[in-house]
């Protein structure tokens, strides 16, 4: 009996937990919901999506998110555009065309990377990249949208590349088999084959990729120059939606229009990130199969 | 025929130039950046003092001190429940619409940017349950931001032991439990303390989610209580980077040696225990 009973807690704590984990992500967003909502109950949410000017201190205040949306986008656009093709060629490197020994020292290379913290990153931003950048390109100044760019595009390289090298060795042997029989190269094998086969977990990568890009917060509040303002160019200081809740949720009074505004900002976050991270487990499923 | 492997060649050297100097040749250089630069100032001094004159001179004690507690607590509260969690998915769970809703909830808690956890513990935390600005409040959040690691690499471990135990476990008239107990988890530890070790080391360089929670900007003395605030090493970094004007760079340079320092030494102790457990593995 005494037995029974402690099996009866424990399972119950063991389904407890499995529920809790809905339980987090339903809680997020409805505390982020809560706040946000206050906003709108004083600041027309039209306003707030579409307005052009961030001004959380004047009066009265501003608080059009176009800015930083601009900016996020900016800085994402860059990082993807410049650590999809690395990644990507990364993984067929390593996962295709390396001997095994290099293969585990380039795997383990990768994972050192993954795990130096974003400020350590950010501040390497500040003392070296940006003014090199600055002195290279003669750029007015080394903080912008570039140089979070690159850092971020360094930071998402593991994630790219881990799932992509999963997504190519998952493909069925048959197939190279198949293709080595017709005559086909390795080469061959591996750019008609292989990657047209390994599409939707590279996608699934990818997607990952993009996410950890527009969540990260320390390094673009770092190195991008803080500048609330539309960039006319990436060349320019801007600031992301993230950036701008870690520098001004510090000052903002618990209760105020700003502090419920930057909870709305928070929102719209977990809202972008929601749908990537959807997208990225459909096409993972999709890859499954 | 010739022109076909020529290509290949081409294609091959092309791709490994590429990794060679977008990404092995970055990595090393971070990475010998903070060890060459850091390495020079960091003196026992810098690691057993208290920070004096606003930071610019003394040690980093507290910081470090501050990290170590939150990676503990973030480990006291992230364990059980994540494992507990990934038992359910694992042993329990049927496949149908509510399992899949956990998985997918798992997937968007990995998912959710960091800065975002920071923002919910603020409000739950510091706010609704009114535990301030304090330990407690820091590593519940860093905890539930770790949940999602936690419980895909116990969920890996746990798929990986062989059905067969637990068949043979059920056929002597175990119960489900019981099995779990005594047949699969045991098997599964070793990929349990790997992945856990790991989600650690990253909840441990995390700045965004401490911000508003726990960290302290300056704080020269050890915590008292788990109401009390901690200074930690990111934040750390972060302040005497960005906030603190005419900051000796030295400084900088051996606090992001230290957290770097602690970040991997804890990477290195997940790769010796899975070499040790996969040479110990007998089926």
């Amino acid at each position: 009996m005494h037995r029974k009973f402690s099996e009866f807690l424990i399972e119950g704590c063991i389904r407890l937990s499995g529920v809790l984990c809905i339980g987090f992500v339903v809680l997020i967003f409805l505390f982020l919901l809560k706040d946000a909502l206050s906003l709108f109950g004083v600041y027309s949410p039209a306003k707030f999506l579409f307005g052009t000017q961030w001004l959380p201190v004047s009066k009265p205040a501003q608080f059009g998110i176009i800015p930083l949306v601009v900016g996020s986008l900016y800085v994402t656009v860059g990082a993807i555009l410049i650590c999809v093709p690395i990644g990507v060629g990364a993984a067929m490197f390593i996962g295709e065309v390396a001997p095994q020994s290099l293969k585990n020292i380039l795997k383990s290379l990768v994972e050192i990377l993954a795990a130096i913290p974003s400020v350590v990153l950010g501040f390497i931003g500040i003392v070296w990249l940006g003014p090199f950048l600055k002195t290279t390109f003669h750029l007015g100044t080394g903080m912008c949208g570039l140089t979070g760019s690159l850092l971020l595009a360094f930071m998402a390289l593991p994630t790219i590349i881990s799932i992509s090298e999963d997504a190519l060795a998952g493909v069925p042997r048959a197939y190279r088999e198949a293709a080595f029989g017709l005559g086909a190269t390795r080469w061959q094998t591996l750019w008609r084959i292989l990657l047209p086969a390994a599409s939707s977990g590279i996608i699934a990568g990818v997607m990952l990729g993009i996410g950890r890009v527009i969540g990260e917060t320390m390094v673009v509040m770092m190195v991008t120059g803080n500048a609330p303002v539309i960039p006319s160019s990436i060349l320019e200081p801007l600031r992301t939606l993230t950036a701008t809740v870690a520098s001004e949720m510090g000052e903002a009074v618990s209760g105020s229009e700003h502090y419920f505004a930057l909870f709305a900002v928070g929102l719209i976050l977990f809202i972008i990130t929601f749908i990537i991270n959807l997208i990225a487990d459909m096409s993972l499923r999709k890859a499954r199969k | 025929m010739r022109s076909v492997q020529r290509q290949q060649k081409i294609a091959f050297t092309i791709l490994g130039l590429m990794t060679l100097l977008f990404v092995v040749v970055p990595i090393l250089l971070t990475v010998l950046y903070i060890i060459v630069n850091g390495g020079k100032a960091v003196t026992w001094e810098f690691l057993t003092q208290q920070p004096r004159n606003g930071m610019k001179e003394g040690g980093i004690l507290p910081a470090i001190v501050g990290t170590i507690i939150l990676i503990t607590g973030t480990m006291l509260f992230a364990l059980p429940l994540g494992i507990l969690s990934a038992v359910y998915l694992v042993e329990y769970a049927k496949d149908n619409f509510f399992t899949r809703l956990i998985k997918l909830s798992v997937v968007n808690l990995s998912g959710i940017p960091s800065i975002i956890y920071g923002l919910f513990g603020l409000t739950l935390f510091v706010g609704f349950c009114h535990f301030g600005c304090s330990i407690l409040s820091g590593t519940l959040t860093l905890a539930i931001m770790s949940l999602p690691v936690v419980i895909t690499a116990t969920k890996e471990a746990l798929e990986s032991v062989p059905q067969a135990f637990r068949e043979v476990s059920f056929s002597l008239g175990s119960t489900r439990w019981q099995t779990v107990r005594y047949c699969v988890l045991p098997y599964a530890i070793p990929g349990i303390l790997t992945g856990t070790v790991l989600s650690l080391s990253r909840a441990a360089g995390e700045t965004a989610p401490i911000l508003f929670t726990v960290a302290a900007f300056y704080l020269p003395r050890l915590p008292r209580s788990v109401y009390d605030q901690v200074m930690a090493l990111p934040y750390h970094l972060y302040v005497i980077s960005t906030q603190v004007p005419n900051m000796p760079l030295k400084l900088s340079f051996a606090t992001g040696f230290v957290l770097i320092a602690i970040v991997f030494l804890m990477n290195l102790t997940s790769v010796f225990l899975r070499i040790h457990y996969r040479k110990k593995k007998t089926w």
